[in-house]
């Protein structure tokens, strides 16, 4: 076995504004301490910055197990109450089928199949295709 | 055991974050290489991340042993979690849903056992724990396990 090598922490993830719109871009893997700091990245901005909704876009995640479920869904809880609100897009399916058997269906989540149609579940472009609402 | 064969091809440290995603990395390598399908090794990773995590959080670090398996045509893949931490002190409760200690959902052991075909704990208190799952690549029919 291997000493684990001395690793920097991972960068940060970026959390883009589209006008009061957050874009967050999840890929590859996530490290534990990561997804806390985005949770705490996306809090700040929400309370600081006129943000109306937060999009994170997990269509390039293979994997979320019930650590990264949680996070998500403080971050929805978190960003309702400071007034905004979250749109999960992208999960692939593999992901969903898996979460359904961990037993995580994420009610409190709104999930679109894409980046667009979050932006127009929340406002930000013409019209798309209806948004499915997460829950039982 | 139906297990005619077997090769240990890692054994992997976990004592930190990256560490585990080193162990989702390693384990989605070798169930593709196993040839399990998409949804198979996401469940599989799923299932590791959950219990190399457990073996990090509660059993402060320890490894795990991935281990191919043959059975005629038939290829699997075994994981051992191993932790020489303070052990799991009532089974029963660690296996149900929601039920945690370490903050998170608890949904690790009962959670994971869903997403593998065997998982089965061995646990002594004051000495550690061994988690250990097995997953079939071929679509064998097997019972549900328990809600």
């Amino acid at each position: 076995m291997n000493p684990p090598l001395a690793e920097p922490p991972p960068p940060p993830v970026p959390v883009l504004a589209l006008g009061d719109v957050l874009l967050v871009t999840l890929q590859g893997d996530l490290h534990d301490s990561a997804a806390e700091r985005l949770q705490h990245d996306i809090a700040e901005r929400v309370a600081r910055e006129p943000v109306a909704g937060v999009v994170i876009d997990i269509s390039g995640v293979e994997v979320v197990d019930s650590f990264l479920a949680r996070v998500l869904a403080e971050i929805a809880s978190t960003a309702r109450l400071l007034a905004a609100r979250t749109v999960l897009a992208g999960m692939r399916p593999a992901v969903a089928v898996t979460l359904v058997e961990l037993g995580l269906t994420l009610p409190e989540l709104t999930t679109v199949l894409d980046v667009g149609q979050a932006l127009a579940l929340l406002g930000r472009t013409p019209s798309g295709p209806r948004a499915r609402q997460g829950g039982a | 055991m139906r297990v005619s064969h077997h090769t240990v091809r890692a054994c992997l440290p976990i004592g930190s974050d990256s560490d585990l995603a080193w162990v989702r990395q390693h384990v989605r390598r070798v169930a593709a290489e196993s040839g399990f399908g998409l949804v198979q090794q996401t469940k599989l990773v799923t299932a590791a991340s959950e219990l190399a995590r457990n073996t990090l959080i509660h059993g402060g670090g320890g490894h795990v042993e991935v281990t191919a398996l043959e059975d005629g045509s038939a290829h699997g893949l075994r994981l051992s979690f191993v932790d020489t931490g303070p052990g799991i002190r009532d089974l029963d409760q660690a296996m149900t849903d929601g039920y945690t200690t370490g903050g998170g959902l608890g949904l690790g052991l009962s959670g994971a056992r869903r997403l593998v075909h065997d998982l089965t704990v061995d646990t002594r208190p004051g000495q550690g724990t061994t988690v250990t799952i097995v997953v079939w690549a071929t679509d064998m029919p097997r019972p549900r396990a328990e809600p």
